[in-house]
Order: C-alpha cells, then structure tokens, then sequence
C-alpha cells in the first residue's frame, strides 16, 4: 500500500528536504522501517539505541494516535497519511534542594 | 561553523520573560514562531503553551503532541514557521540539561530563561547538533523594533 509519510520541518535536512515521503507499507512500523531505510540518517532522531521509539515522538495515521490504536501494528490502507510529531520535553538540571 | 544569530524582537523577549516570572517557580514554556531563510532566522510571535508535567513542574516541563500541532497550525494561519522553542529554567543557570538534549531535535532552536528568585536573568538559545551529541549556543541578536517600522 502506498501512504505518505510527513515529514516534520526539523527532519527534512535528512530527506533532501522532501516535506512528505510515499513508502509502501502495511503497518505504521513497515512505513516507518521504508522510510528510515530510505534516509539512513533520520534512525537516530526517531529511534533510541534500544530500537524504540523515541519517548517525544509521536506516530498519528490520518489524525489517530497510534498510541490509542495498535501502535507499531496499527494498519494503513492505501492513500492513509502517517504524521511524526514531536512532543516537546526538558527541563532544568536536577534541583539541589 | 558558527549559525547565525538568531534574531528576536525585544517585545518577545519580554513576553519570554514575563511567562517565566508568571510561572516561577515552574517552568514556562512556548514556541517559537517566525521565518528560516538562507542564513537569517527570526522570531516575530509566540504561542505561549502550559507546562503539562503536573508531576514536576519545578524542573520539567512538556509541551503534548496535540499542543505541537496546534502551535504548527496557529504558525500557518500566520503564514510563519514554528522555528522553536522556550522554556524557563527557575533557579538554575540558563543552559541546557542532559534532559533537554536527550528530547531535542535538530533545527530547532530553544530559548531557555534562567528566573532566579522570580527575577528573569540570562537568555540564551540553543541549536542541537546532528549527531545528538551535544548543543551549540546560537547568538541571539535582540532587534529593538520590527524592520522597516
């Protein structure tokens, strides 16, 4: 199946600053793998060195989390439209008190 | 290689810095909006967002990927890129925690404000690097009004 994977403006810099990607997949974790196969250099900014994804960010088909649907497993039909969309998290050094 | 400084009017500094008094002692925390051009990037407006961490607002703060995409839609109803992000650091220095860098991407660049005592102090913004391994500080050139006013 053929769906469009947007790509978030940071990101770009690692995909010829194409600003969505068609890959064929049947699964968010298929699109995701022929995406970073084809942009080896996307893998660090998604994916931690355990393999998984990184805790801020987020995975939606269409406007689905897919934290609330079957997360890698979540299927995409033809035409679906995966979006990556960071959580924004920091903070200051642990407090001395 | 040394980025260009990141140009901000003094009106969002201010409102940067009054987000993190209203906050102190929690963290504040926003983004950026504003235009990216060839060796130019400056800030123009803010979406000033609440700090969801309810469990730690001292030290942590989090912006929902909901918030993201709303702050990306209010950029394009603008006709202006989300180039960033601000957050305050109450009475710690403003640089970047092993935190931080460990929730950042690339591109982006982050405003932290240290507020000691309430008070805001050092503003200072940050770029991460490529490789994840560490930050490089990004000049920040305050513009004392909008160009061609």
């Amino acid at each position: 199946m053929a769906v469009k994977v947007i790509i978030p403006t940071p990101l770009r810099a690692y995909t010829g600053k194409q600003e969505s990607v068609e890959v064929q997949a049947a699964t968010v974790g298929e699109a995701l793998a022929a995406l970073t196969g084809k942009f080896a250099e996307l893998k660090k900014h998604l994916y931690s060195e355990d393999g998984r994804l990184r805790s801020f960010v987020n995975v939606y088909v269409n406007d689905e989390d897919i934290r609330y649907l079957q997360k890698d497993q979540t299927a995409v039909r033809e035409g679906d439209t995966v979006s990556i969309v960071p959580s924004i998290a920091g903070g200051a050094h642990k407090r001395a008190s | 290689m040394n980025a260009p400084a990141l140009k901000v009017r003094a009106e969002m500094i201010g409102r940067i810095h009054a987000h993190g008094a209203e906050t102190y002692p929690h963290e504040c925390c926003g983004a950026l909006l504003g235009s990216d051009g060839e060796g130019s990037r400056e800030v123009v407006d803010l979406v000033p967002l609440a700090n969801r961490r309810d469990d730690s607002p001292r030290n942590r703060f989090e912006v929902t990927a909901d918030d993201v995409r709303l702050a990306e839609k209010t950029a394009r109803e603008k006709k202006l890129e989300l180039i960033g992000w601000y957050h305050s650091h109450p009475d710690a220095p403003a640089r970047p925690s092993e935190y931080d860098r460990d929730h950042a991407w690339p591109w982006y660049s982050y405003i932290i404000v240290s507020v000691q005592k309430g008070e805001p102090r050092d503003t200072t913004s940050w770029r991460l690097h490529d490789d994840r391994a560490a930050y490089d500080p990004e000049a920040i050139e305050i513009l004392a009004q909008p160009p061609g006013i």
